[in-house]
């Protein structure tokens, strides 16, 4: 196998081999069902439940606070749908924002064809929602906030608690999808004002597979899942322990080493966007400079289209992601690059790169060379870096 | 994703450039869905394509089918390249995933706007040539594949 340079880590992260093998007991060893009444199942039952107050204890929650899903998706799918369900009653009005995952952003146009009202706010040019929007759009209707902690393709972070505060004022939920931002980034819910957060198991190095809802006590928010009395009720089905467990073992890796952690990819990522902003003409960083999740690059470069890109690197054992149209099959590119103000030609030409602290400054050389030869071979071929080098000689 | 000779096409593009004073010239397609082809002929007197050049933004697919409609023109009378389709380049291809098979749309119509660009400026017709919907297109933008 060719050498590989894995840089995105905001789709997925390599499980921690100390994870893998907090799991394996659980496969065949202590395989009985958590709900289940003889002692067999009580290792089972407690590993559940450590896992559940390790992640309590890491966002300033409690146990019985955090609730145990399939991936971040569904996290996000019940907080709005049940919130929906909830407070019908109250108001049928949602504020999310316009750079939101799809498992918002669908999940608020299933919504609102089922009667709600939703509110996108818009972002300025580095990705942040404007919090004078976000009051001006409050209304006497309005159930939820829903503004994702740190975005999936810029990484710019929001001002979560401004948002947390506004909302608490006014009496209205607030969720945020911090699938990018926990174990990243310190959280705590009550300074935050956080009333649901999701969150998944595989962007922290844990395993693919589970996620959690945190939900607040006094929060109104029915099950999601119909079933057994597993989570307290609220989302019935046989609890996935080995993942429970292995996401438990990731976050209690990840918690004492963020800093730590977020001090050497943040060095190596402004190493890489330094040399590449520096080495390579017609090139802008999309999303904000500082104010962003400490390993995310994006960068978009003129006149050449994302997917040949990724392909080229690929070639060279390099693994990234693009916000182009030709990598998500529609014909627009990404809604995040788009509400950011970026042209569609100049959003198709978007390159995402994601680092992990397993990457070398060595690795950056060999990425950033990459990158320049294949994105001068790219220009070269299109015909809108000839029309502009034209418009340039005259 | 793609196949054998698709990534052939792609990593090792043939045709690629400009040609100077061309017989015919072409551009189709549109930045904004992320596709845009130039196609630069060289035409001799006895209809035949001498040179074929050609400039793409679009993905692995567009250059690909950019790169092999070239090929498929090159040396041919201009009946016979009229008869090269986007199936004709996609079978070259050994098939294109079904998400990309616009790309190969928009490599015929970059030959018959460079061909008409030529009809044109020698007063000819061509026959079966209907003049490009405009030459950097946007009637496809909507198009359901």
């Amino acid at each position: 196998m060719k050498k590989i340079i894995y840089l995105d880590n905001a789709a997925t992260t390599r499980t921690r081999p100390e994870v893998a093998e907090a799991m394996l007991p659980y496969f065949t060893e202590f395989y009985g069902n958590p709900s289940s009444v003889y002692d067999f199942s009580t290792p089972a039952k407690k590993a559940v439940q450590e896992a559940r107050e390790i992640i309590a204890g890491s966002i300033g929650a409690q146990a019985r606070e955090i609730y145990f899903t399939g991936c971040g998706t569904e996290a996000d799918n019940w907080a709005l749908k049940a919130t929906a369900d909830a407070y019908r009653e109250k108001g049928n009005h949602i504020i999310t924002s316009k750079i939101e995952h799809h498992a918002i952003l669908h999940t608020c146009e299933y919504l609102e064809k089922h009667g709600f009202e939703v509110t996108y706010l818009d972002v300025d040019e580095n990705g942040v929602v404007k919090l004078e929007q976000l009051k001006k759009m409050i209304r006497p209707t309005t159930i939820l906030i829903s503004i994702m902690f740190a975005n999936n393709e810029i990484g710019t972070i929001q001002p979560i608690r401004e948002i947390g505060e506004i909302a608490r004022e006014h009496d209205i939920l607030f969720h945020t999808d911090a699938v990018q931002a926990y174990g990243h980034l310190p959280i705590d819910v009550d300074a935050l004002h956080i009333d649901m957060m999701s969150a998944s198991g595989h962007k922290i190095n844990g395993p693919k597979g589970v996620g959690f809802l945190y939900i607040r006590t006094g929060v109104k928010i029915r099950s999601f899942m119909h079933g057994g009395a597993q989570e307290r009720k609220r989302r019935a089905g046989t609890e996935n322990v080995p993942g429970i467990v292995g996401f438990g073992k990731a976050a209690q890796l990840a918690m004492p080493a963020m800093e730590e952690r977020a001090r050497c990819e943040g060095e190596l990522r402004d190493y890489l966007m330094d040399r590449i902003m520096e080495e390579i003409p017609y090139t802008r960083i999309n999303g904000d400079r500082t104010n962003r999740l400490p390993n995310n690059a994006n960068f978009a470069f003129q006149f050449i289209e994302g997917e040949s890109l990724l392909i080229m690197l690929d070639s060279k054992g390099i693994c990234g992601s693009s916000g182009s149209a030709c990598t998500s099959g529609s014909l627009d590119p990404s809604h995040v690059l788009l509400a950011i103000g970026l042209p569609h030609e100049i959003a198709h030409g978007s390159l995402r790169l994601t680092l992990s602290e397993e990457n070398t400054k060595e690795e950056m050389d060999f990425v950033v060379d990459s990158i320049k030869e294949i994105v001068q071979g790219l220009r070269n071929m299109s015909p809108l870096y000839e029309d502009f080098m034209k418009k340039q000689e005259r | 994703m793609y196949t054998e000779k698709v990534m052939d096409h792609f990593e090792h593009p043939r045709n690629v450039g400009e040609i100077e004073n061309p017989s015919g010239m072409g551009t189709v397609g549109n930045a904004k869905c992320g596709d845009i082809m130039r196609i630069y002929l060289d035409i001799d007197e006895n209809q035949i394509i001498r040179d074929v050049k050609f400039k793409t933004f679009g993905c692995g697919a567009a250059v690909a089918t950019s790169s092999m409609a070239t090929e498929l023109v090159k040396g041919k009378s201009v009946q016979e390249a009229m008869k090269v389709t986007n199936q004709a380049v996609m079978e070259a291809l050994d098939g294109l995933p079904p998400v990309k098979v616009h790309c190969s749309l928009l490599a015929e119509e970059a030959i018959h706007a460079a061909l008409w660009d030529y009809a044109q400026k020698n007063g000819i017709e061509i026959e079966g040539l209907e003049q490009p919907k405009s030459d950097i297109s946007e009637h496809d933008e909507d198009e359901e594949y």
